[in-house]
C-alpha cells in the first residue's frame, strides 16, 4: 500500500502532477543517468505531452529537471531562461508508438560529449517510470536508490554485484536484467531500500565484466 | 501492526484504541516507512505550511495563468468577504475562496501540495484552513487532520482510483472532498464513525463527475470545481455531526465509485474529447491556444 505522502503530497510546482511534477522528475532522472550536465537536449514529446506541453509547462519542467531542479523548486517556471547559454534544447512532437500517453524521449549530449537516450513516462500523481535507456527496456521509478550496470552477459556477474550490496547491508527491493542478445552487452538495474555507498559502487566497478556502473539517487 | 485497507477497518482501529483516525494513520505511516514518527509529523507540518502559503498568495494575486483562462477569482472573493455582503456563512465562503486561491496558484505554476492530485489541490487546504480558523484550531490539530485526510485518500486509492484519467473528476475532486469531510468532522470533535459517514456523504454526491478539462489544462472547470468541492466537504461534515448517517456505508460508496470509473467513457476521463471540453467555447479556446480545431 502507498504511503501517506503519496496522498498528501508531493509538494510541487503546478499545474499538473503528471505533466509538470512528473516531467521535472523525468528530466532529473535523465540528468542522473547521464552523470554530467547536458549541453544539448533533443526532447521528443508523445501523446498528451505532445498535445498540451505548453499549457502545462511540461517543456519548462523537463528542462528544469535537466538543470537539476527539483519538482518543488519555484525557479521551474523560469527554466527555459535559465537554460539559455548552457543547455541547447529542442522540442519535437513525435508518435513514439504504443506507449503511455505521457511519454518523453530525451536525447542528451553531455558536456564531455557523452550521448544518452532515455525514454520515460509520467504515470500520474508525479510518479514516473523510465522505460528505456539507450535501447534497453528498463523499468525504473526513481523512488529507490538505484544501481545501474552495463556488463557482459555471462554467468556469475549478477551474483558478484549483489554480493557487494549484501556485504553493505543494502536490501534490494526490485531488480531487472535485460540484454540485447545472448552473451552480448547486458544492463542491470537494482533498486535498493538503503543508500548505496560510493565504495560499494567502486567495488561493483571492479567486478570483471562490468563495463559501467552508476548510482541514481531517488528523485 | 497498523493495517487497514477499508474505511470500516480504519474506523474500527480508531474506536478500539480510542484515538482519532488521524493518529492511527500517523502510526500506520511510522510503521510502514520505518522512519521516526516525529520526522513524519514534521513532514506533514511542512505540507501544512505550503498549503497556507498557497492560500495567502492565491488570495493576494490577480495574475492570470499562462493560458489567461483563470486567475484573480480568489481575490474577487476576498474583496466581497471584506464588504460583508456574502450569502454563505463565513466558514463556507472562506472554504470556497481558499480552495480557489490554491487552485489558482497551481494553474499559475506556483507551489502547492498535491492532495491527492494537483488538479484537486485546493479542496483539502480550503476546507481545513477555513474550518480551523472558525474553530480556533492550533497547528497540531490541523496536522493531525491532514493525516486523517491521507488515511481516507489511501483507502480510496487502494479500492478505486485518485486519477482523473482512470476514474474521472470524481476520483480527484470527489476523493479530495471525501478526505476533507472526514478530517473536519474530527477537527470539530466528531467520532470516528462520524468521520466515515461524512466522507461517504461527500463522496456520494460527487459520484459520476467527469473529467473534461478545456484544452487539456488544469484550469477550466478544475479551478472552480475545487471551490465547490471544499463547500461539499463542509456540508457533509455538518450533516454527519448532526447525526445523519449515510445509508450506503463508506466502503460501498468507494466501490461504487470504482465501478462508475470502469464504465465511464474514455472521452470523459481527462482526454478533453467530451463534456465541457467539446463545447463551442472550449473548442474556440483550444484553437486560440494551440491552433487546433478538432
Amino acid at each position: 500500500m502507498r504511503g501517506v505522502f503519496d496522498i498528501v503530497g508531493p509538494v510541487m510546482i503546478g499545474p499538473s502532477s503528471s505533466h509538470t511534477a512528473g516531467a521535472a522528475r523525468l528530466g532529473r532522472m535523465a540528468l542522473s543517468i547521464l552523470g554530467e550536465p547536458p549541453a544539448e537536449a533533443v526532447i521528443e514529446l508523445h501523446g498528451s505531452f505532445a498535445q498540451t506541453y505548453r499549457g502545462h509547462g511540461t517543456d519548462k519542467a523537463l528542462v528544469a529537471g535537466l538543470l537539476g531542479l527539483a519538482a518543488d523548486d519555484e525557479r521551474l517556471r523560469d527554466a527555459l531562461n535559465m537554460a539559455a547559454g548552457r543547455l541547447q534544447v529542442t522540442f519535437v512532437t513525435r508518435d513514439l508508438g504504443d506507449v503511455h500517453p505521457n511519454t518523453a524521449a530525451l536525447n542528451l549530449t553531455g558536456v564531455s560529449g557523452r550521448k544518452l537516450r532515455v525514454v520515460g513516462a509520467s504515470v500520474g500523481g508525479g510518479n514516473i517510470v523510465i522505460t528505456e535507456i539507450d535501447g534497453y527496456a528498463v523499468e525504473l521509478t526513481g523512488e529507490y536508490y538505484t544501481l545501474i550496470t552495463v556488463h557482459r552477459d555471462k554467468p556469475g556477474v549478477i551474483a558478484l554485484v549483489t554480493h557487494v550490496l549484501a556485504q553493505e547491508g543494502v536490501n534490494i527491493a526490485f531488480m531487472r536484467v535485460s540484454r540485447q542478445e545472448r552473451g552480448a552487452q547486458a544492463l542491470m538495474i537494482l533498486e535498493a531500500d538503503q543508500p548505496i555507498p560510493e565504495h560499494a559502487l567502486a567495488a561493483v566497478r571492479h567486478v570483471p565484466a562490468v563495463q559501467t556502473a552508476l548510482l541514481v539517487p531517488p528523485v | 501492526m497498523v493495517r487497514f485497507s477499508r474505511i470500516a477497518e480504519l474506523v474500527a482501529l480508531a474506536e478500539q484504541q480510542q484515538k482519532p483516525v488521524g493518529y492511527i494513520v500517523w502510526q500506520y505511516e511510522t510503521e510502514r516507512s520505518q522512519r521516526p514518527s516525529q520526522e513524519i509529523w514534521n513532514q506533514m507540518h511542512l505540507n501544512l505550511a505550503v498549503m497556507r502559503e498557497a492560500v495567502q498568495s492565491g488570495l493576494a494575486s490577480r495574475e492570470k495563468s499562462l493560458s489567461g483562462l483563470v486567475g484573480g477569482d480568489a481575490a474577487r472573493m476576498k474583496d466581497r468577504l471584506q464588504d460583508g455582503s456574502t450569502l454563505c456563512g463565513s466558514a463556507v465562503y472562506k472554504a470556497a475562496a481558499y480552495a480557489l486561491a490554491v487552485s489558482e496558484v497551481n494553474a499559475g505554476m506556483g507551489r502547492i501540495v498535491a492532495c491527492p492530485t494537483a488538479g484537486s489541490c485546493g479542496i483539502v487546504p480550503g476546507a481545513l484552513l477555513a474550518v480551523g480558523e472558525g474553530l480556533g484550531c492550533d497547528d497540531e490539530t490541523l496536522v493531525q487532520a491532514l493525516f486523517t485526510t491521507a488515511g481516507i485518500g489511501l483507502v480510496i486509492a487502494e479500492n478505486a482510483s485518485i486519477s482523473g484519467a482512470k476514474g474521472g473528476c470524481q476520483a480527484e475532486c470527489g476523493t479530495a472532498a471525501a478526505m476533507a469531510a472526514g478530517a473536519i468532522v474530527e477537527m470539530a470533535g466528531g467520532t470516528p464513525r462520524q468521520v466515515g459517514h461524512a466522507l461517504a456523504l461527500a463522496l456520494k454526491n460527487m459520484l459520476g463527475l467527469v473529467c473534461d478539462p478545456v484544452a487539456g489544462l488544469v484550469e477550466v472547470p478544475c479551478v472552480k470545481r475545487n471551490a465547490f468541492g471544499a463547500v461539499h466537504a463542509l456540508v457533509a461534515a455538518d450533516m454527519a455531526l448532526a447525526g445523519i448517517e449515510s445509508v450506503i456505508p463508506a466502503d460501498e460508496v468507494i466501490d461504487a465509485m470504482h465501478q462508475i470509473g470502469l464504465v465511464m467513457p474514455k472521452m470523459l476521463r481527462e482526454t478533453s474529447e467530451g463534456g465541457l471540453a467539446r463545447t463551442p467555447t472550449a473548442v474556440a479556446i483550444e484553437k486560440r491556444l494551440f491552433g487546433k480545431n478538432d
